[in-house]
């Protein structure tokens, strides 16, 4: 399979960097996998688990969100925040969830109670995906 | 003349001295080691999130409806300056030159007309600036609990300037830290966040590239959630490279405190050993005079 450089920034460290040859990630618009020679593209995260398999290593990570951008000379993800999906318990989601449900009380104004929403949602949809 | 007994105690206690500051110069030394893998860590992040502002400003153009946070307000009558300095001294001139810095920024702009609010992140440069900017000081905000500087810390700090910002308390928002370059070289640096300045050479590269762009959402949903972000990232790059500068600063006037003081412990034996001798000597004549007398 053709490879292409991937690269996963937190705002802490670089979690990973190297050739790969399929990366899934959830954007906030719908799960989307990235291939070599993807269309430019740039969309935001919502939380969720990227998948990367880079040939005889796979690996998987949650992300608290973020942004993806697909360039033509390598596909970059900047996450909020990023763990190995090993290390996530569910402690670290339901405080997610928590910290998003003060977000929706003391939301402001019809766009940001909608966005403070949808992210509780998401983060519980993926609690009970991931059986934690 | 000061007696014998006198300068032992004096040896003494810069020998004391001696130990403290370099217990703390070898303290400097190993923390700054973790902060600058913690500032070359955050880098790639920054960078990323600047070329990919970059590209998105780019495709908008200088277009009207850009955000607040990149075209501004439209005037620059209110300015925020936020500095961001050390919680401890005893660090050369690290707080006083970043105090500094944002003092001349604060007077040429206060003889301009315009109006200042200050932001202290950090007690030291609060305290120096108090004396002079006491009511234009808004917030001041401490991280001496803060064990370990991770982009939790930046977060809140950047929430606060948008929110700022989106009240209308200022126009035009100015952060000071000082850059890290090497253990005895940092350099103090004022870097505007709003209006937010993007780099030119980027822009350039990114046009070539950038053209066939998909976005998803839209571009302007992106660059409203990505800006706000950007501002956070830059705070945390701030004190990350504030952290790192001052441990470089402290560990350099730690070494030349300790070298400082075992030249004086050097000057005072001499002087001890002097003083001895002489008294001895004196002793001596007296005795042998005594007899010559008999």
């Amino acid at each position: 399979m053709a490879s292409f450089s991937f690269e996963l920034v937190s705002p802490e460290k670089l979690l990973f960097s190297g050739q790969v040859d399929a990366v899934i990630a959830p954007g906030t618009e719908g799960e989307f996998t990235v291939l070599k020679d993807h269309a430019p593209f740039m969309t935001t995260l919502k939380p969720g688990v990227i998948e990367i398999d880079a040939g005889s290593k796979k690996e998987k990570l949650f992300v608290r969100g973020g942004f993806a951008d697909v360039a033509p000379n390598g596909f970059t993800i900047l996450a909020d925040y990023a763990i190995p999906l090993g290390e996530l318990s569910a402690a670290t989601i339901d405080a997610d969830i928590a910290t998003a449900e003060a977000a929706l009380k003391d939301a402001i104004g019809n766009e940001t109670h909608r966005l403070a929403q949808e992210k509780r949602d998401q983060l519980r949809e993926l609690k009970a995906a991931l059986h934690l | 003349m000061p007696s014998l007994k006198d300068l032992r105690n004096r040896i003494s206690s810069v020998k004391a001295t001696q130990k403290i500051t370099k217990a703390m110069q070898m303290v400097a030394a190993a923390k700054l080691r973790r902060a600058q893998l913690a500032a070359e860590a955050a880098r790639p992040y920054a960078e990323r999130m600047e070329k990919v502002l970059a590209s998105l400003a780019a495709g908008l153009g200088a277009g009207s409806n850009a955000p607040a946070l990149i075209s501004g307000t439209g005037s620059d009558q209110t300015h925020l300056l936020i500095v961001c300095s050390a919680e401890r001294g005893l660090c050369g001139g690290f707080n006083a030159s970043i105090a500094r810095l944002a003092r001349d920024k604060a007077n040429a702009l206060l003889r301009e007309g315009k109006t200042v609010k200050i932001i202290c992140v950090g007690k030291k440069a609060y305290d120096v600036l108090r004396r002079q900017f006491g009511d234009k000081i808004i917030e001041l905000i401490e991280l001496r609990g803060i064990k370990a500087l991770n982009f939790g810390v930046a977060e809140p700090i950047g929430a606060k300037i948008i929110d700022l910002f989106d009240k209308g308390e200022f126009d035009v928002c100015t952060l000071f830290f000082s850059r890290f370059q090497t253990v005895i070289l940092q350099i103090p640096t004022a870097l505007q966040l709003i209006p937010l300045q993007i780099p030119e050479k980027a822009d350039a590269q990114v046009t070539s590239t950038g053209a066939a762009y998909e976005y998803e959402p839209e571009e302007e949903d992106i660059l409203v959630s990505l800006l706000p972000r950007n501002i956070s990232v830059q705070v945390f790059r701030a004190l990350l490279e504030n952290a790192a500068s001052e441990q470089g600063a402290r560990m350099s006037a730690m070494d030349s405190a300790t070298r400082n003081a075992g030249d004086m412990i050097k000057k005072q034996t001499m002087l001890y050993n002097r003083s001895r001798q002489a008294m001895i000597t004196k002793e001596l004549i007296e005795i042998i005079s005594g007899a010559e007398a008999l």
